[in-house]
């Protein structure tokens, strides 16, 4: 199976070869290597994990909303982590980490990318499958792994990981710091690392067959803004994710075989601990090395889907092409430099800081042209609301309202005082938490027939998209100014301080509306699962796209398309182009087939068939018409 | 007919089913109604976790009825070959418009309301640099954050979809772009170089030899603060982590001459428009050293020592004034995760006038106890003249009665 692609110009032999291959369940459901199936594994995995850490975001937020009160329920389902119906401080500090960890890695990481780049790679630069069908399984299937161990956490006696997501040492090296850092935490790192391999196995696999494995005619300036920020996004996990690795593997180091990277000059109690000359910066050094490009890692794919979707039902063409690749680039490179604006109050010398800062501001640039450019892309559309849309828009304002706090975070002086406290929280889940995830349901609500040949209901995904879109700015806004108020993260309870008092109604506000955006995903989990079953049949190209996953059957063939892939003439985003017949021209359709809607500059200086173009203009200008307008 | 009879079966079941619901919820009323002589305490219900899953199953019963309600309408419109039913691209457009309206009143409550809750005025000198950055800041942002909003939704409002129009074809525009790469730039140019002078003014400071700062060490270990003053040498002593032990809680060096008159005090007392300079460490893992009224913050690492420096600029007492309230108070707090006790870690600051500071600091019992001093091998406290010299400018006799008298403190403990 693997060999599918060497097979382009044999396409009658490959077929038949599929015929004769027999496909039982195991290979076709479970240990699949077609990268539409694998595509759907990372989905629906994504989408479990997704309602757990969702599920734990809402215990922690009962806990804020109400410290003073039992929920004898809680005792039944959590055990002696709820004791008398109140979640323990070593177990809330449990559910914020794993929450954290959870949607950062396993949803907007394996979920979004996994998914998308899986799916759309080979069916929209015209492949058969991945460069390495077989990795591809591999990828998925450590991914999975990683998953169960991540949540067999929760069933060991001293309970997950909890030190923050970011497991900083001390904290996370010493079980006698918290508890979660005994058996929990090197569960946290063993699952890591295997997450980091799959990511890994994904992100080459990526690049290679982006690189590779492109059709006819598909140069890089003919990809869709999908596979060019899949593509980015790959580069970036290939090049950070390994130094995690390197950092994981120290502080396994110090945990179990008594070395000293991350630790030194300790007392627990007045118990003195031998280890001498690491530091704890350095682990925050190589966590940020990968921490900061995964926000990007995590963003990208957002951004690249949703300038599709919004192409596609504006009817227009993205607004600046070129400008949103080489912002793509620019945020790109730019993010490996700016690592160190989370660190700006470690102590870590003055000077980094400054610079550090500078670095962070710049990539407000490409982030601006960005927007612009969505912006503009709306401009004179004629916009179909379809469920898909509303996300991508409501991920345009995320990354606004979030980004611009980014333009405080990042400056280091502003930073000293709102580092680690609410600003931060408001700041990112709306700008890679609220704004990614909205960029992956407008992924799923878009390429949801291309998976399985049906569509959603548009109406539950109205429903989904409203209550989810106000309730996240109502759970988000108000955060700010807990922040700007110096309300710390990460806090158990707000009982402690005086001035805190006056914020446990606002959380009240919050947990409100975070329970009944949860509730809401509920009409998207019907919505999808429904759907896969039951849905509306889907026509082969239901949103009147231009890019090459909409030539395919419905049916979804193992290998994509049933005779030879088809050519690319042209950019992908030729809608509503003045002279056509119809509002969209495919990417397959040759400019010979178009002559009254082509345009000087669609010839890229093609001096022969600037020609022809003018001797048909000529021709028909002769015969009396006038090109359509 | 087929499909008219599909129709009029599907209406009448979602009929039935809306009666169905209209009628248990009267019925329910009715009950209500009929124990309304005595009130009833529904505190328990709201309890139950029972009541909340029928509640939302009420609601996804509602919601389905309406789905179903809806695609019959459809169905009916379609069957009589009249135009499409539900216009849902205006709707979706509509709701947008909406949503900008409220969401532009409820940016302007939030600003107003929660706006009104945050942090008083900075009650040190760098912190007023930070808060008009801060200022300068928020309005940029807010410009850019209202305008781009209301393009946004009302291009979602005006461009909705329309069978009459064609999308404008409109693929790019240098002269555009570039202005929108150029302007950003330019005003992230300027708010760059304000941030990298406010942050040198704050880490780069130069010593004023008539206003010198006084030193206090703050160590932090889960889940306590330990606040350790210099002492009238104005110098805190050296300590090494290797020689801390129950009574030597912070492994203070005692051949260190220096730390023989530090001192330690529970509340953090600065004088007000004098320089502090603080002496970070922390004893087993990071925590974050956070005063956020005077905009401070530096986290506090094992095994490094980091410094801050700044001067308190308004009292505690001026502050209950400007704040309008009697109970304020300065404090700072621990604001990096450090293990189940992080939700507690606080001292109390208070900003005193010198002489009140003098006063204080004068009371403050030192660091060396007499069980100290018998395991380091020094001479016992009622021995004042073994001091160093330096240490007793004041009058010999209060010194010695005070120092007795929180040797006796320290016993007591």
């Amino acid at each position: 199976m693997s060999t599918i692609s060497l097979h382009d110009t044999h396409n009658h032999d490959s077929h038949d070869d599929h015929g004769h291959h027999k496909e039982t369940f195991l290979t076709k459901y479970v240990f699949s290597q077609d990268h539409k199936m694998i595509a759907k594994q990372f989905l629906i995995t994504g989408i479990i994990m997704a309602v757990i850490a969702m599920g734990l975001s809402i215990l922690f937020r009962i806990q804020l909303a109400w410290p003073d009160k039992s929920f004898p329920l809680l005792e039944t389902f959590l055990g002696k982590w709820a004791e008398g119906g109140r979640i323990k401080p070593d177990f809330y500090l449990a559910l914020v980490t794993i929450h954290g960890t959870i949607m950062v890695f396993f949803v907007l990481t394996a979920g979004l990318s996994g998914t998308f780049s899986n799916l759309l790679i080979p069916l929209q630069i015209g492949a058969r499958d991945m460069a390495s069908p077989f990795l591809n399984m591999l990828s998925y299937w450590f991914f999975f792994t990683a998953c169960v161990i991540m949540m067999s956490s929760f069933f060991i006696q001293t309970g997950p990981a909890s030190a923050g997501w970011t497991v900083y040492p001390p904290l996370s090296a010493l079980p006698t710091a918290i508890s979660g850092s005994g058996l929990g935490m090197t569960l946290w790192l063993i699952s890591m690392v295997l997450f980091v391999a799959s990511s890994l196995m994904g992100g080459i696999n990526y690049v290679s067959t982006i690189l590779n494995m492109r059709t006819k005619g598909m140069d890089l300036w003919k990809m869709p803004l999908t596979i060019w920020a899949f593509f980015l996004t790959a580069v970036l996990g290939i090049l950070s994710f390994p130094v995690l690795v390197a950092g994981v593997v120290l502080l396994v180091f110090d945990r179990s075989f008594g070395t000293s990277f991350y630790l030194s000059d300790i007392v627990m109690g007045t118990q003195v601990l031998p280890n001498e000359g690491g530091s704890p910066i350095l682990w925050q050094h190589l966590f940020w090395f990968l921490g900061h490009p995964e926000v990007y890692i995590v963003i990208m794919p957002a951004m690249g889907l949703s300038s599709e979707i919004m192409s596609v039902n504006s009817r227009k063409p993205i607004f600046g092409y070129h400008a949103m690749i080489y912002s793509l680039i620019g945020i790109t490179i730019l993010s490996f430099i700016v690592w160190g604006h989370h660190m700006f109050v470690t102590g870590m010398n003055p000077l980094l800081g400054g610079v550090f800062m500078i670095t962070t501001l710049i990539i407000a640039v490409p982030s601006a042209v960005k927007t612009f450019n969505w912006l503009a892309t709306l401009w004179r559309g004629n916009i179909r609301f379809t469920p898909a849309m509303l996300f991508a828009i409501g991920m345009v304002s995320f990354f606004i309202s979030g980004g611009l706090t980014g333009i405080f975070l990042g400056n280091a002086s502003l930073d000293i005082n709102l580092h680690d406290t609410y600003f931060v929280i408001a700041h990112f889940h709306l700008v890679m938490g609220s704004a990614a995830i909205f960029g992956m349901l407008a992924g799923v609500y878009h390429y949801f027939p291309k998976m399985f040949g049906r569509l959603m209901s548009s109406k539950l995904g109205y429903l989904h998209f409203w209550i989810t879109f106000i309730c996240a700015y109502l759970v988000f806004f108000p955060l700010h100014f807990l922040g700007l108020d110096g309300v710390p993260r990460r806090y158990y309870a707000f009982t402690e301080f005086e001035f805190m008092q006056k914020w446990v109604t606002v959380n009240i506000l919050v947990t409100w509306s975070a329970i009944i955006a949860a509730m809401a995903q509920v009409a998207f989990l019907f919505n999808f699962f429904y759907s896969i079953f039951k849905g509306k049949v889907s026509s082969q190209n239901p949103w009147g796209a231009n890019t090459l996953e909409w030539t395919t059957p419905v049916e979804r063939l193992h290998g994509n398309w049933p005779g030879e892939i088809p050519t690319v003439y042209r950019w992908p985003y030729d809608y509503s182009k003045p002279g056509a017949e119809e509002d969209f021209i495919p990417q397959t359709v040759p400019f010979s087939q178009t002559m009254s809607s082509n345009m000087p500059h669609d010839f890229e200086g093609n001096a022969e068939a600037e020609r022809i173009q003018r001797e048909w203009e000529e021709k028909e200008e002769a015969a009396g018409r006038t090109k359509l307008d | 007919m087929s499909l008219r009879k599909l129709i009029s079966n599907k209406t009448i079941a979602a009929l039935a089913v809306i009666v169905t619901a209209f009628a248990n919820t009267s019925a329910f009323a009715q009950a209500a109604a009929a124990t309304a002589e005595k009130p009833v305490d529904m505190g328990p219900v709201y309890k139950t976790a029972t009541f909340y899953v029928l509640a939302f199953l009420l609601v996804c019963l509602f919601v389905a009825i309406v789905g179903k309600a809806l695609k019959v309408y459809e169905l009916t419109r379609e069957a009589q070959d009249k135009p499409k039913g539900i216009n849902w691209d205006a709707i979706n457009g509509g709701l947008f418009a909406l949503f900008l309206i409220v969401g532009l009143y409820g940016v302007y409550w939030e600003y107003t309301v929660h706006g009104n809750m945050i942090l008083p005025e900075a009650a040190s000198e760098h912190g007023k640099k930070i808060d008009q950055m801060f200022n300068i800041t928020l309005i940029l942002t807010t410009i850019v954050f209202i305008v781009t909003h209301i393009l946004l939704f009302a291009f979602a409002y005006f461009y909705k979809h329309s069978g009459k129009r064609k999308a404008y074809y409109y693929p790019h525009n240098n002269t555009i772009e570039r202005i929108w790469t150029i302007i950003p730039a330019l005003v992230l140019t300027v708010l760059v170089l304000m941030g990298f002078l406010t942050w040198r003014s704050i880490f780069y400071k130069v010593e004023d030899p008539n206003n010198k700062p006084i030193s206090i060490e703050i160590t932090s270990s889960q889940f306590a603060w330990a606040i350790r003053y210099a002492g009238a040498d104005g110098v805190v002593g050296l300590k090494n982590y290797k020689l801390i032990t129950s009574d030597n809680a912070l492994g203070i060096d005692f051949k260190d001459k220096k730390t023989l008159d530090d001192q330690l005090a529970e509340v953090m007392v600065i004088p007000v428009n004098k320089p502090v300079r603080l002496i970070l460490t922390s004893k087993d893992v990071i925590h974050s050293f956070y005063m956020p009224h005077f905009r401070v913050q530096l986290n506090t690492v094992p095994g490094m020592t980091s410094y801050f420096e700044f001067t308190p600029t308004i009292t505690t007492e001026e502050m209950k004034a400007k704040t309008n309230d009697p109970k304020f108070k300065y404090l700072f707090l621990c604001n990096k995760i450090c293990g189940d006790g992080h939700y507690k870690m606080q001292r109390e600051v208070k900003v005193v006038s010198q002489a009140e500071y003098d006063a204080w600091v004068a009371e403050l019992p030192t660091y060396l106890t007499d069980d100290l001093r018998k395991q380091f091998n020094l001479p016992v406290a009622s021995a004042p003249a073994s001091e160093p010299a330096a240490a007793a400018p004041a009058d010999t006799a209060a010194k010695d009665t005070s120092a007795v008298k929180t040797n006796q403190i320290a016993l007591k403990k």
